[in-house]
Protein backbone atom coordinates (compact mmCIF):
# COMPACT_ATOMS: atom_id res chain seq x y z
CA UNK A 1 0.00 0.00 0.00
CA UNK A 2 1.20 3.53 -0.72
CA UNK A 3 0.02 6.99 0.24
CA UNK A 4 -1.47 8.72 -2.80
CA UNK A 5 -2.67 12.28 -2.14
CA UNK A 6 -3.70 11.21 1.35
CA UNK A 7 -5.40 7.98 0.22
CA UNK A 8 -3.94 4.62 1.17
CA UNK A 9 -3.91 2.67 -2.10
CA UNK A 10 -2.49 -0.61 -3.41
CA UNK A 11 0.26 -0.45 -6.06
CA UNK A 12 -0.92 -3.91 -7.02
CA UNK A 13 -3.10 -6.72 -5.74
CA UNK A 14 -1.21 -9.44 -7.62
CA UNK A 15 1.53 -8.08 -9.90
CA UNK A 16 1.56 -5.00 -12.12
CA UNK A 17 2.07 -7.06 -15.26
CA UNK A 18 -0.60 -9.65 -14.40
CA UNK A 19 -3.15 -6.89 -13.75
CA UNK A 20 -2.08 -4.98 -16.85
CA UNK A 21 -2.54 -8.05 -19.04
CA UNK A 22 -5.87 -8.93 -17.43
CA UNK A 23 -7.12 -5.43 -18.31
CA UNK A 24 -5.87 -5.61 -21.92
CA UNK A 25 -7.15 -9.14 -22.51
CA UNK A 26 -10.22 -9.49 -20.29
CA UNK A 27 -11.11 -7.05 -17.55
CA UNK A 28 -9.48 -5.17 -14.69
CA UNK A 29 -11.39 -3.24 -12.05
CA UNK A 30 -9.96 -0.28 -10.17
CA UNK A 31 -11.02 1.48 -7.00
CA UNK A 32 -10.65 5.12 -8.09
CA UNK A 33 -12.57 6.65 -5.18
CA UNK A 34 -9.56 8.92 -4.59
CA UNK A 35 -10.54 11.02 -7.63
CA UNK A 36 -12.26 14.24 -6.51
CA UNK A 37 -15.98 14.51 -7.34
CA UNK A 38 -17.63 17.95 -7.30
CA UNK A 39 -21.35 18.25 -7.91
CA UNK A 40 -22.87 21.44 -9.35
CA UNK A 41 -26.60 22.05 -9.12
CA UNK A 42 -28.89 24.95 -9.89
CA UNK A 43 -29.99 26.81 -13.02
CA UNK A 44 -26.64 28.59 -13.51
CA UNK A 45 -24.35 25.64 -12.78
CA UNK A 46 -23.48 25.32 -16.46
CA UNK A 47 -22.70 29.02 -16.83
CA UNK A 48 -20.32 28.88 -13.87
CA UNK A 49 -18.35 26.02 -15.43
CA UNK A 50 -18.55 27.52 -18.91
CA UNK A 51 -16.51 30.47 -17.61
CA UNK A 52 -13.80 28.25 -16.12
CA UNK A 53 -13.17 25.28 -18.40
CA UNK A 54 -11.09 25.33 -21.58
CA UNK A 55 -13.85 23.53 -23.48
CA UNK A 56 -17.41 24.61 -23.95
CA UNK A 57 -19.95 23.40 -21.43
CA UNK A 58 -23.04 25.32 -22.55
CA UNK A 59 -23.55 23.20 -25.68
CA UNK A 60 -23.34 19.85 -23.89
CA UNK A 61 -26.42 17.68 -23.98
CA UNK A 62 -27.65 15.82 -20.88
CA UNK A 63 -25.69 12.60 -20.46
CA UNK A 64 -22.63 13.94 -22.27
CA UNK A 65 -19.09 13.95 -20.83
CA UNK A 66 -16.07 15.95 -21.96
CA UNK A 67 -12.39 15.86 -21.17
CA UNK A 68 -11.37 19.41 -20.35
CA UNK A 69 -8.73 21.48 -18.62
CA UNK A 70 -8.66 24.20 -16.03
CA UNK A 71 -5.96 26.78 -16.75
CA UNK A 72 -4.70 29.69 -14.67
CA UNK A 73 -4.31 33.25 -15.95
CA UNK A 74 -0.94 32.51 -17.61
CA UNK A 75 -2.35 29.49 -19.42
CA UNK A 76 -0.60 26.81 -17.33
CA UNK A 77 -2.66 23.74 -16.44
CA UNK A 78 -4.34 23.67 -13.02
CA UNK A 79 -5.87 20.27 -13.63
CA UNK A 80 -7.30 17.99 -16.28
CA UNK A 81 -10.86 16.96 -15.56
CA UNK A 82 -13.93 15.20 -16.85
CA UNK A 83 -17.05 17.32 -16.89
CA UNK A 84 -20.35 15.44 -16.91
CA UNK A 85 -23.68 16.97 -17.78
CA UNK A 86 -25.76 14.55 -15.75
CA UNK A 87 -28.81 12.92 -17.30
CA UNK A 88 -32.11 14.34 -16.06
CA UNK A 89 -33.26 13.01 -12.72
CA UNK A 90 -36.33 13.81 -10.64
CA UNK A 91 -35.75 16.86 -8.49
CA UNK A 92 -32.65 18.11 -10.33
CA UNK A 93 -33.28 20.53 -13.17
CA UNK A 94 -29.65 20.88 -14.17
CA UNK A 95 -26.72 19.05 -12.69
CA UNK A 96 -23.04 18.84 -13.58
CA UNK A 97 -20.27 16.76 -12.16
CA UNK A 98 -16.55 17.48 -12.28
CA UNK A 99 -14.10 14.63 -11.70
CA UNK A 100 -10.69 16.03 -10.76
CA UNK A 101 -7.31 14.59 -9.79
CA UNK A 102 -6.95 13.59 -6.14
CA UNK A 103 -3.81 15.65 -5.69
CA UNK A 104 -5.51 18.76 -7.08
CA UNK A 105 -8.80 18.49 -5.23
CA UNK A 106 -8.19 21.28 -2.67
CA UNK A 107 -6.58 23.58 -5.24
CA UNK A 108 -9.39 23.13 -7.75
CA UNK A 109 -12.09 23.53 -5.10
CA UNK A 110 -10.60 26.90 -4.05
CA UNK A 111 -10.09 28.03 -7.64
CA UNK A 112 -13.69 27.34 -8.60
CA UNK A 113 -15.05 29.00 -5.46
CA UNK A 114 -12.89 32.07 -6.06
CA UNK A 115 -14.17 32.27 -9.62
CA UNK A 116 -17.82 32.03 -8.77
CA UNK A 117 -19.56 34.86 -10.65
CA UNK A 118 -21.48 37.23 -8.36
CA UNK A 119 -25.08 36.21 -7.58
CA UNK A 120 -24.75 32.88 -9.34
CA UNK A 121 -27.78 30.67 -8.80
CA UNK A 122 -25.86 27.43 -8.39
CA UNK A 123 -24.32 25.30 -5.66
CA UNK A 124 -21.11 23.33 -5.59
CA UNK A 125 -20.71 20.32 -3.26
CA UNK A 126 -17.71 18.08 -2.64
CA UNK A 127 -19.09 14.53 -2.99
CA UNK A 128 -15.72 12.78 -2.90
CA UNK A 129 -16.42 11.06 0.41
CA UNK A 130 -20.15 10.46 -0.12
CA UNK A 131 -19.68 8.64 -3.39
CA UNK A 132 -17.20 5.95 -4.34
CA UNK A 133 -15.90 5.44 -7.89
CA UNK A 134 -14.92 2.22 -9.61
CA UNK A 135 -13.47 1.79 -13.11
CA UNK A 136 -14.10 -1.47 -14.94
CA UNK A 137 -11.87 -1.64 -18.00
CA UNK A 138 -11.04 -4.10 -20.74
CA UNK A 139 -12.63 -5.91 -23.69
CA UNK A 140 -14.94 -7.89 -21.38
CA UNK A 141 -15.81 -4.99 -19.07
CA UNK A 142 -19.37 -4.54 -20.38
CA UNK A 143 -20.14 -8.23 -19.87
CA UNK A 144 -19.02 -7.94 -16.27
CA UNK A 145 -20.76 -4.69 -15.39
CA UNK A 146 -23.88 -5.78 -17.27
CA UNK A 147 -24.34 -8.48 -14.66
CA UNK A 148 -24.10 -6.13 -11.69
CA UNK A 149 -25.84 -3.00 -13.00
CA UNK A 150 -29.47 -2.72 -13.98
CA UNK A 151 -29.03 -1.04 -17.36
CA UNK A 152 -28.29 -2.16 -20.96
CA UNK A 153 -24.71 -0.88 -21.11
CA UNK A 154 -24.22 -1.33 -24.84
CA UNK A 155 -26.60 1.62 -25.22
CA UNK A 156 -24.15 3.99 -23.55
CA UNK A 157 -22.03 5.75 -26.18
CA UNK A 158 -18.39 6.60 -25.61
CA UNK A 159 -18.08 9.60 -23.26
CA UNK A 160 -21.71 9.53 -22.16
CA UNK A 161 -23.33 8.56 -18.88
CA UNK A 162 -26.64 7.23 -17.57
CA UNK A 163 -28.36 7.02 -14.23
CA UNK A 164 -28.45 3.34 -13.32
CA UNK A 165 -29.55 1.14 -10.48
CA UNK A 166 -26.65 -0.36 -8.55
CA UNK A 167 -27.76 -2.71 -5.79
CA UNK A 168 -31.11 -0.89 -5.68
CA UNK A 169 -29.39 2.42 -5.16
CA UNK A 170 -28.87 5.34 -7.43
CA UNK A 171 -25.60 5.31 -9.41
CA UNK A 172 -24.05 7.02 -12.40
CA UNK A 173 -22.40 4.84 -15.04
CA UNK A 174 -20.24 6.28 -17.83
CA UNK A 175 -18.39 4.90 -20.85
CA UNK A 176 -15.04 6.39 -19.88
CA UNK A 177 -11.66 5.30 -18.60
CA UNK A 178 -7.95 5.87 -18.26
CA UNK A 179 -6.51 2.68 -19.72
CA UNK A 180 -6.93 2.85 -23.49
CA UNK A 181 -9.51 0.05 -23.34
CA UNK A 182 -13.25 0.09 -23.69
CA UNK A 183 -14.87 0.22 -20.28
CA UNK A 184 -17.05 2.00 -17.81
CA UNK A 185 -16.67 4.01 -14.66
CA UNK A 186 -19.33 3.87 -11.98
CA UNK A 187 -20.07 6.41 -9.28
CA UNK A 188 -22.13 4.98 -6.42
CA UNK A 189 -22.88 5.61 -2.75
CA UNK A 190 -19.76 4.95 -0.67
CA UNK A 191 -21.62 2.73 1.82
CA UNK A 192 -22.50 0.11 -0.81
CA UNK A 193 -19.24 0.05 -2.76
CA UNK A 194 -17.66 -2.74 -0.75
CA UNK A 195 -20.54 -5.10 -1.45
CA UNK A 196 -20.55 -4.11 -5.14
CA UNK A 197 -16.80 -4.60 -5.36
CA UNK A 198 -17.25 -8.16 -4.10
CA UNK A 199 -19.93 -8.78 -6.73
CA UNK A 200 -17.59 -7.44 -9.41
CA UNK A 201 -14.89 -9.73 -8.08
CA UNK A 202 -17.05 -12.83 -8.36
CA UNK A 203 -18.31 -11.94 -11.83
CA UNK A 204 -14.98 -10.77 -13.24
CA UNK A 205 -13.01 -13.76 -11.97
CA UNK A 206 -15.06 -16.07 -14.16
CA UNK A 207 -14.03 -14.07 -17.24
CA UNK A 208 -10.33 -13.86 -16.43
CA UNK A 209 -10.55 -10.51 -14.71
CA UNK A 210 -8.97 -9.25 -11.54
CA UNK A 211 -8.71 -6.19 -9.30
CA UNK A 212 -6.06 -3.77 -10.51
CA UNK A 213 -3.95 -1.26 -8.58
CA UNK A 214 -2.19 2.03 -9.14
CA UNK A 215 0.87 0.39 -10.71
CA UNK A 216 -0.94 -0.95 -13.77
CA UNK A 217 -3.19 2.12 -13.91
CA UNK A 218 0.06 3.93 -14.68
CA UNK A 219 1.45 1.43 -17.21
CA UNK A 220 -1.93 1.24 -18.99
CA UNK A 221 -2.42 5.00 -19.29
CA UNK A 222 1.22 5.40 -20.36
CA UNK A 223 0.80 2.94 -23.24
CA UNK A 224 -2.34 4.88 -24.18
CA UNK A 225 -0.24 8.12 -23.92
CA UNK A 226 -2.70 9.76 -21.56
CA UNK A 227 -1.08 12.55 -19.57
CA UNK A 228 -0.80 12.28 -15.79
CA UNK A 229 -0.99 15.45 -13.75
CA UNK A 230 2.32 16.19 -12.00
CA UNK A 231 4.21 14.35 -14.74
CA UNK A 232 3.26 15.34 -18.30
CA UNK A 233 1.21 18.35 -17.21
CA UNK A 234 1.48 20.86 -14.37
CA UNK A 235 1.13 24.57 -13.59
CA UNK A 236 3.97 25.42 -16.02
CA UNK A 237 2.90 23.37 -19.04
CA UNK A 238 0.30 24.61 -21.48
CA UNK A 239 -2.14 22.48 -23.47
CA UNK A 240 -0.39 23.15 -26.79
CA UNK A 241 2.96 21.68 -25.80
CA UNK A 242 1.19 18.81 -24.03
CA UNK A 243 -0.66 17.85 -27.22
CA UNK A 244 -4.00 18.67 -25.59
CA UNK A 245 -5.08 21.38 -28.02
CA UNK A 246 -8.21 19.33 -28.76
CA UNK A 247 -9.36 20.19 -25.23
CA UNK A 248 -9.13 23.97 -25.76
CA UNK A 249 -11.82 26.04 -27.42
CA UNK A 250 -10.87 29.72 -27.70
CA UNK A 251 -13.58 30.93 -30.09
CA UNK A 252 -15.95 33.47 -28.55
CA UNK A 253 -15.14 32.35 -25.04
CA UNK A 254 -13.93 33.83 -21.77
CA UNK A 255 -12.12 31.73 -19.17
CA UNK A 256 -8.97 32.20 -17.05
CA UNK A 257 -5.91 31.87 -19.26
CA UNK A 258 -7.83 32.28 -22.50
CA UNK A 259 -5.82 35.24 -23.78
CA UNK A 260 -2.52 33.82 -22.56
CA UNK A 261 -3.34 30.57 -24.38
CA UNK A 262 -4.03 32.46 -27.62
CA UNK A 263 -0.49 33.92 -27.41
CA UNK A 264 1.19 30.74 -26.21
CA UNK A 265 -0.25 28.82 -29.16
CA UNK A 266 2.17 30.69 -31.44
CA UNK A 267 5.07 30.90 -29.00
CA UNK A 268 5.37 27.51 -27.37
CA UNK A 269 8.21 25.46 -28.85
CA UNK A 270 8.16 22.42 -26.57
CA UNK A 271 6.40 19.22 -27.61
CA UNK A 272 5.33 16.13 -25.72
CA UNK A 273 6.84 13.17 -27.52
CA UNK A 274 6.82 9.40 -27.23
CA UNK A 275 10.04 7.39 -27.28
CA UNK A 276 10.66 3.68 -27.76
CA UNK A 277 13.96 2.36 -26.51
CA UNK A 278 16.30 -0.49 -27.33
CA UNK A 279 17.16 -3.08 -24.70
CA UNK A 280 15.29 -3.65 -21.49
CA UNK A 281 16.43 -0.83 -19.23
CA UNK A 282 13.58 1.30 -18.02
CA UNK A 283 13.59 5.07 -18.60
CA UNK A 284 12.19 6.84 -15.54
CA UNK A 285 10.94 10.30 -14.70
CA UNK A 286 13.64 12.96 -14.70
CA UNK A 287 16.15 11.12 -16.94
CA UNK A 288 17.75 13.32 -19.58
CA UNK A 289 16.74 13.00 -23.25
CA UNK A 290 19.84 13.40 -25.40
CA UNK A 291 20.66 14.40 -28.96
CA UNK A 292 24.20 13.09 -29.27
CA UNK A 293 25.90 14.33 -26.12
CA UNK A 294 23.57 17.24 -25.59
CA UNK A 295 20.68 17.09 -23.10
CA UNK A 296 17.59 18.43 -24.91
CA UNK A 297 14.78 17.43 -22.57
CA UNK A 298 13.54 15.26 -19.72
CA UNK A 299 11.50 12.11 -19.37
CA UNK A 300 8.14 12.78 -17.66
CA UNK A 301 7.01 9.11 -17.44
CA UNK A 302 8.55 5.84 -18.49
CA UNK A 303 8.05 2.14 -18.05
CA UNK A 304 8.70 -1.26 -19.52
CA UNK A 305 5.59 -1.67 -21.66
CA UNK A 306 4.00 -5.02 -20.82
CA UNK A 307 2.03 -4.97 -24.10
CA UNK A 308 4.85 -3.96 -26.46
CA UNK A 309 7.54 -5.75 -24.44
CA UNK A 310 9.95 -2.84 -24.73
CA UNK A 311 10.82 0.26 -22.73
CA UNK A 312 8.75 3.36 -23.54
CA UNK A 313 8.80 6.95 -22.33
CA UNK A 314 7.10 10.29 -22.72
CA UNK A 315 8.88 13.59 -22.30
CA UNK A 316 9.32 17.09 -23.61
CA UNK A 317 11.76 18.35 -26.25
CA UNK A 318 11.85 21.35 -28.57
CA UNK A 319 9.81 20.77 -31.73
CA UNK A 320 13.10 20.79 -33.69
CA UNK A 321 13.70 17.31 -32.28
CA UNK A 322 10.16 15.95 -32.29
CA UNK A 323 9.85 14.45 -35.80
CA UNK A 324 8.52 10.90 -35.84
CA UNK A 325 11.33 8.45 -36.56
CA UNK A 326 14.10 10.68 -35.27
CA UNK A 327 16.77 8.90 -33.26
CA UNK A 328 17.51 10.42 -29.87
CA UNK A 329 18.81 8.77 -26.68
CA UNK A 330 18.07 8.62 -22.98
CA UNK A 331 20.68 8.75 -20.25
CA UNK A 332 19.75 5.79 -18.05
CA UNK A 333 21.97 6.10 -14.98
CA UNK A 334 25.06 6.96 -16.98
CA UNK A 335 24.40 4.74 -19.99
CA UNK A 336 23.27 6.26 -23.26
CA UNK A 337 20.42 4.15 -24.63
CA UNK A 338 19.18 4.86 -28.20
CA UNK A 339 15.53 5.92 -28.41
CA UNK A 340 13.28 6.55 -31.41
CA UNK A 341 10.58 9.20 -31.51
CA UNK A 342 7.30 7.38 -32.21
CA UNK A 343 3.73 8.42 -32.82
CA UNK A 344 1.52 8.54 -29.74
CA UNK A 345 -0.25 6.59 -28.40
CA UNK A 346 2.07 3.62 -28.08
CA UNK A 347 -0.94 1.31 -27.89
CA UNK A 348 -4.20 1.38 -29.88
CA UNK A 349 -6.96 -1.00 -28.96
CA UNK A 350 -8.87 -2.69 -31.72
CA UNK A 351 -11.98 -0.56 -32.04
CA UNK A 352 -15.20 -2.25 -31.04
CA UNK A 353 -17.92 -2.40 -33.60
CA UNK A 354 -21.04 -0.50 -32.76
CA UNK A 355 -19.67 1.85 -30.12
CA UNK A 356 -20.98 5.20 -31.12
CA UNK A 357 -18.95 8.23 -30.20
CA UNK A 358 -20.79 11.38 -29.26
CA UNK A 359 -17.98 13.18 -27.42
CA UNK B 1 20.88 -24.22 -1.70
CA UNK B 2 18.56 -24.38 1.24
CA UNK B 3 17.55 -20.91 2.47
CA UNK B 4 17.87 -22.02 6.10
CA UNK B 5 21.62 -22.58 5.68
CA UNK B 6 22.40 -19.23 4.06
CA UNK B 7 23.38 -15.89 5.54
CA UNK B 8 21.63 -12.66 4.61
CA UNK B 9 22.45 -8.98 4.21
CA UNK B 10 19.92 -6.42 5.45
CA UNK B 11 19.69 -5.35 1.80
CA UNK B 12 18.21 -8.80 0.90
CA UNK B 13 21.19 -10.53 -0.69
CA UNK B 14 22.05 -14.06 0.47
CA UNK B 15 25.40 -15.86 0.50
CA UNK B 16 26.37 -19.50 0.90
CA UNK B 17 30.11 -20.15 1.46
CA UNK B 18 31.99 -23.32 0.49
CA UNK B 19 35.66 -24.29 0.37
CA UNK B 20 36.99 -25.11 -3.12
CA UNK B 21 39.66 -27.68 -4.09
CA UNK B 22 42.45 -25.14 -3.50
CA UNK B 23 41.19 -24.37 0.00
CA UNK B 24 39.74 -20.97 -0.99
CA UNK B 25 36.47 -19.80 0.53
CA UNK B 26 34.02 -19.16 -2.31
CA UNK B 27 30.65 -17.57 -1.67
CA UNK B 28 27.63 -17.88 -3.96
CA UNK B 29 25.53 -14.70 -3.87
CA UNK B 30 21.90 -14.17 -4.81
CA UNK B 31 18.80 -12.23 -3.77
CA UNK B 32 16.16 -13.56 -1.42
CA UNK B 33 12.64 -14.72 -2.25
CA UNK B 34 11.37 -11.76 -0.23
CA UNK B 35 13.32 -9.37 -2.48
CA UNK B 36 12.10 -11.04 -5.68
CA UNK B 37 8.53 -10.92 -4.43
CA UNK B 38 8.68 -7.26 -3.43
CA UNK B 39 10.24 -6.24 -6.74
CA UNK B 40 7.76 -8.24 -8.87
CA UNK B 41 7.72 -8.03 -12.67
CA UNK B 42 11.49 -8.14 -13.19
CA UNK B 43 12.59 -6.87 -16.59
CA UNK B 44 16.35 -6.43 -16.45
CA UNK B 45 19.45 -7.40 -14.50
CA UNK B 46 22.98 -6.13 -14.88
CA UNK B 47 25.79 -8.22 -13.43
CA UNK B 48 29.56 -7.55 -13.47
CA UNK B 49 32.12 -9.69 -15.30
CA UNK B 50 34.23 -12.43 -13.76
CA UNK B 51 37.49 -10.97 -12.47
CA UNK B 52 35.89 -7.82 -11.09
CA UNK B 53 36.37 -6.93 -7.42
CA UNK B 54 33.51 -6.48 -4.99
CA UNK B 55 33.43 -4.74 -1.61
CA UNK B 56 31.07 -5.54 1.23
CA UNK B 57 28.17 -3.08 1.23
CA UNK B 58 28.97 -1.76 -2.24
CA UNK B 59 26.88 -2.11 -5.37
CA UNK B 60 27.96 -4.75 -7.89
CA UNK B 61 24.99 -4.53 -10.25
CA UNK B 62 21.35 -3.65 -10.51
CA UNK B 63 18.02 -5.32 -10.92
CA UNK B 64 15.11 -3.54 -12.50
CA UNK B 65 11.39 -4.19 -12.32
CA UNK B 66 8.44 -2.38 -13.90
CA UNK B 67 8.08 -0.61 -10.55
CA UNK B 68 11.66 0.40 -9.66
CA UNK B 69 15.38 -0.12 -10.07
CA UNK B 70 17.42 -1.51 -7.16
CA UNK B 71 21.14 -1.84 -6.56
CA UNK B 72 22.61 -5.23 -5.74
CA UNK B 73 25.01 -5.05 -2.78
CA UNK B 74 27.86 -7.42 -2.14
CA UNK B 75 27.79 -9.02 1.30
CA UNK B 76 31.59 -9.71 1.19
CA UNK B 77 34.98 -8.50 -0.11
CA UNK B 78 36.69 -10.45 -2.86
CA UNK B 79 37.06 -11.28 -6.54
CA UNK B 80 34.25 -12.51 -8.74
CA UNK B 81 35.19 -15.94 -10.09
CA UNK B 82 31.95 -16.79 -11.87
CA UNK B 83 28.81 -14.99 -13.06
CA UNK B 84 25.41 -16.51 -13.83
CA UNK B 85 25.57 -15.15 -17.37
CA UNK B 86 22.42 -16.92 -18.59
CA UNK B 87 20.29 -15.27 -15.92
CA UNK B 88 19.69 -12.01 -17.81
CA UNK B 89 17.93 -13.98 -20.57
CA UNK B 90 16.04 -16.12 -18.03
CA UNK B 91 14.83 -13.73 -15.36
CA UNK B 92 12.03 -16.15 -14.45
CA UNK B 93 14.71 -18.25 -12.72
CA UNK B 94 14.67 -15.61 -9.98
CA UNK B 95 11.00 -16.10 -9.20
CA UNK B 96 11.17 -19.87 -9.73
CA UNK B 97 14.36 -20.68 -7.86
CA UNK B 98 16.22 -17.70 -6.43
CA UNK B 99 18.35 -19.92 -4.13
CA UNK B 100 19.32 -22.25 -6.98
CA UNK B 101 19.19 -21.52 -10.72
CA UNK B 102 18.73 -17.82 -9.91
CA UNK B 103 22.13 -17.30 -8.22
CA UNK B 104 23.99 -14.14 -9.34
CA UNK B 105 27.76 -14.32 -8.74
CA UNK B 106 30.41 -16.43 -7.06
CA UNK B 107 33.05 -14.55 -5.08
CA UNK B 108 36.44 -15.74 -3.82
CA UNK B 109 36.50 -14.20 -0.35
CA UNK B 110 39.41 -12.02 0.79
CA UNK B 111 38.45 -12.64 4.39
CA UNK B 112 35.53 -14.01 6.35
CA UNK B 113 35.11 -10.96 8.56
CA UNK B 114 32.09 -9.41 6.75
CA UNK B 115 30.20 -12.70 7.20
CA UNK B 116 29.92 -11.82 10.88
CA UNK B 117 27.76 -8.79 10.01
CA UNK B 118 25.20 -10.90 8.18
CA UNK B 119 21.93 -12.28 9.53
CA UNK B 120 21.07 -15.94 9.89
CA UNK B 121 17.79 -17.23 8.42
CA UNK B 122 15.74 -16.67 11.59
CA UNK B 123 16.97 -13.10 12.07
CA UNK B 124 16.44 -12.31 8.38
CA UNK B 125 12.93 -13.72 8.45
CA UNK B 126 12.24 -11.48 11.42
CA UNK B 127 13.53 -8.44 9.50
CA UNK B 128 11.29 -9.24 6.51
CA UNK B 129 8.26 -9.60 8.78
CA UNK B 130 9.01 -6.17 10.24
CA UNK B 131 9.45 -4.61 6.79
CA UNK B 132 6.15 -6.03 5.67
CA UNK B 133 4.28 -4.73 8.74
Amino acid sequence: MVDFAGWSMPVCYDSIVAEHEATRNAVGFFDISHMGRFQFTGPEAGTWLERLLTRRVDDMSPGQIRYSLLTHDEGGILDDVLVYRCPPQAGHADEFLLVVNAGNRDKVWKWIQEHRPANTDAEMADRTHDWAMVAVQGPRSLEVVGQVVDFPLEKIGYFTCVQANIDDQHGLVSRTGYTGEDGVEAILPADIVEKWWQELHTTARELGGQPAGLGCRDTLRLEAAMPLYGHEIDMDTDPWQAGLGFAVDLENREFPGRNALACRKQETSQRRIGLELEGRRVPREGYAILDGEQAIGRVTSGTFSPTLQRPIAMGYVSKDYSDIGRTLAIDIRGQTIPATVVKLPFYHRRKNQGVKSVA
Amino acid sequence: MSPEELRYAKTHEWIGVKTDAQGNKVGTVGISAFAVESLTDLVFIELPKAGARVQAGESFGEVESVKAVSDLYSPVNGEIVEVNSELSENLEWLSEDCYGKGWLIKVRLDDEKPLGDLLDFAAYKQQCAEEQA
